[in-house]
């Protein structure tokens, strides 16, 4: 409670101070920092880590045996480098799509319903603390994706392209936003997403809980929603763009270190 | 001879490696391919939003860098051929009205019951410092804080102005006309807004008396 009330004290100063507009962003930071000891997106990885190990679905089984790329079972580190190429399902994925594949596979869920299912609702609910839990066992590691097979070098390609598509009733694309230093929205920063951003930028930092919406968004989440902005189509969950997007992002961020689940304004 | 017979043998592998080689794969191909089958209709936003007219596909090509003179001259003559002036001669509207489209970020979206005019803000400040008394504006796009002021505007109205007044205007239609690549919505173009918001935004940034140009 009294954390909360600093937050809206802080927050409250940030409004009204009509200072120079980089310090709202300082203003920012230092109530991330002051939150950081109790991240909300702690509930979600809890909720995530317990998901992982209950039996569950039509097939009553965990997610242990799940394989995120570097073995079955193996979590810690699997997160930095993702998407990359399964040669069980002959895609390159994401994790979230992974998460449909070990879903559908390992618990005999539907993975098409899951996909269609809006966000923050029904089994969508439980993979926003299963990526929370996931990404959180990487934290702090360095984001290396592989480009090794031709299909996650294809992705790159198609992904590289997607991000620089203009379209919609206002000519945007990614890039409109994203592809230059040190430029803001309002008063929001905005990550440079053709290169490294840095340690905890852009895509090191999704997911991530949002203090605004008070929910937390997974990367599926992320993309979502700047295609809305962009005033695009909706974008199929865990559809072929978003994972190259997701190629394509990952592997400009090389070397960059996970803050993941961050905390949003 | 030893030499030829080296060289001959060379151009024939070189010949058997470039044929082994796989073909690069189609990438524009591909791209359409992803695209179209990557999005769905939801709400005003359609499918159709992913089609490209020539602008949109060649900057897209281009990825942000300059697109070769000739095709953008013929981008931006083409955008200027589409652009209408007011009706009935007047370019400018009440700059408070300005102000409040400015400010309205709402639009377009697939969470936008309306894809009227109507329904439409301008999105300016997301990208543009514009007021001094707004402290909250994006920096996407030049600071248009004095923009009528700096151009020695104080008739809109007059013979004078009237290069400069053309200008924002046919910017605000269609800003391709100048800039085969801008980052800014043709909002007259595109249907975003209609003639009479247009009219307030070119008060808000052209007005002698709107707080822009104090």
């Amino acid at each position: 409670m009294k954390k909360f009330l600093m937050m809206s004290a802080l927050l409250a100063a940030t409004c009204a101070v009509p200072a120079q507009p980089k310090s709202s962003a300082d203003a920012i930071a230092e109530y991330r920092a002051m939150l950081a000891d109790g991240n909300p997106a702690e509930l979600f990885e809890a909720k995530g880590e317990e998901l992982w190990k209950t039996k569950r679905g039509p097939k009553n089984a965990s997610l242990q045996q799940c394989d995120l790329g570097k073995g079955a079972g193996v979590v810690k580190g699997a997160f930095v480098e993702l998407p990359r190429w399964f040669a069980d399902t002959a895609q390159v994925q994401d994790l979230e799509s992974r998460l449909l594949t070990c879903m559908e596979r390992l618990q005999g869920f539907n993975a098409a319903e899951i996909a269609k299912t809006p966000f923050g609702k029904g089994e969508q609910i439980n993979l926003e603390g299963l990526t929370a839990w996931i990404s959180a066992e990487s934290r702090g590691m360095k984001f290396k994706l592989s480009q090794a097979h031709a299909e996650e070098r294809k992705n790159f390609e198609l992904g590289k392209r997607a991000f620089f598509y203009r379209g919609g009733p206002y000519d945007f694309s990614c890039a409109s936003c994203h592809s230059q230093p040190d430029k803001r929205i309002r008063l929001q920063d905005l990550p440079e997403l053709t290169k490294n951003p840095g340690n905890g930028i852009g895509f090191a930092a999704w997911p991530a809980y949002r203090v605004s919406s008070g929910e937390m968004w997974s990367m599926q989440r992320r993309l979502n929603d700047c295609y809305r902005q962009q005033r695009f189509p909706y974008p199929g969950y865990a559809s072929p763009v978003t994972i190259a997007l997701g190629v394509y992002m990952g592997v400009n961020a090389t070397g960059a270190e996970s803050i993941a689940p961050a905390l949003k304004r | 001879m030893n030499k030829k017979r080296i060289s001959l043998a060379a151009a024939v592998l070189l010949v058997a490696a470039c044929a082994a080689v796989p073909p690069a794969p189609d990438y524009d191909a591909l791209t359409a391919q992803m695209m179209s089958g990557s999005f769905r209709d939801e709400g005003i936003a359609k499918v159709d939003r992913l089609q490209q007219d020539a602008a949109n596909q060649a900057c897209s090509k281009a990825q942000m860098a300059n697109l070769p003179d000739v095709l953008a001259a013929s981008i931006q003559q083409q955008a200027l051929s589409t652009v209408r002036m007011p009706a009935d001669g007047v370019f400018i509207g009440d700059w408070r009205e300005g102000e409040k489209l400015a400010q309205n970020g709402r639009g377009m979206t697939w969470t936008d019951k309306s894809a009227a005019t109507s329904a439409n803000g301008g999105n300016c400040y997301n990208c543009h410092q514009i007021s001094k008394a707004e402290v909250s504006f994006g920096t996407i796009g030049p600071s248009l804080y004095n923009y009528g002021k700096m151009r020695g505007i104080s008739d809109p109205a007059s013979a004078a102005a009237r290069p400069i007044v053309e200008y924002t205007w046919t910017k605000l239609w269609n800003a391709k006309a100048y800039n085969a690549c801008s980052g800014m919505p043709r909002f007259g173009h595109a249907g975003l807004l209609d003639e009479t918001q247009l009219k307030h935004l070119m008060a808000l940034i052209l007005d002698p008396k709107s707080p822009v140009n104090q």
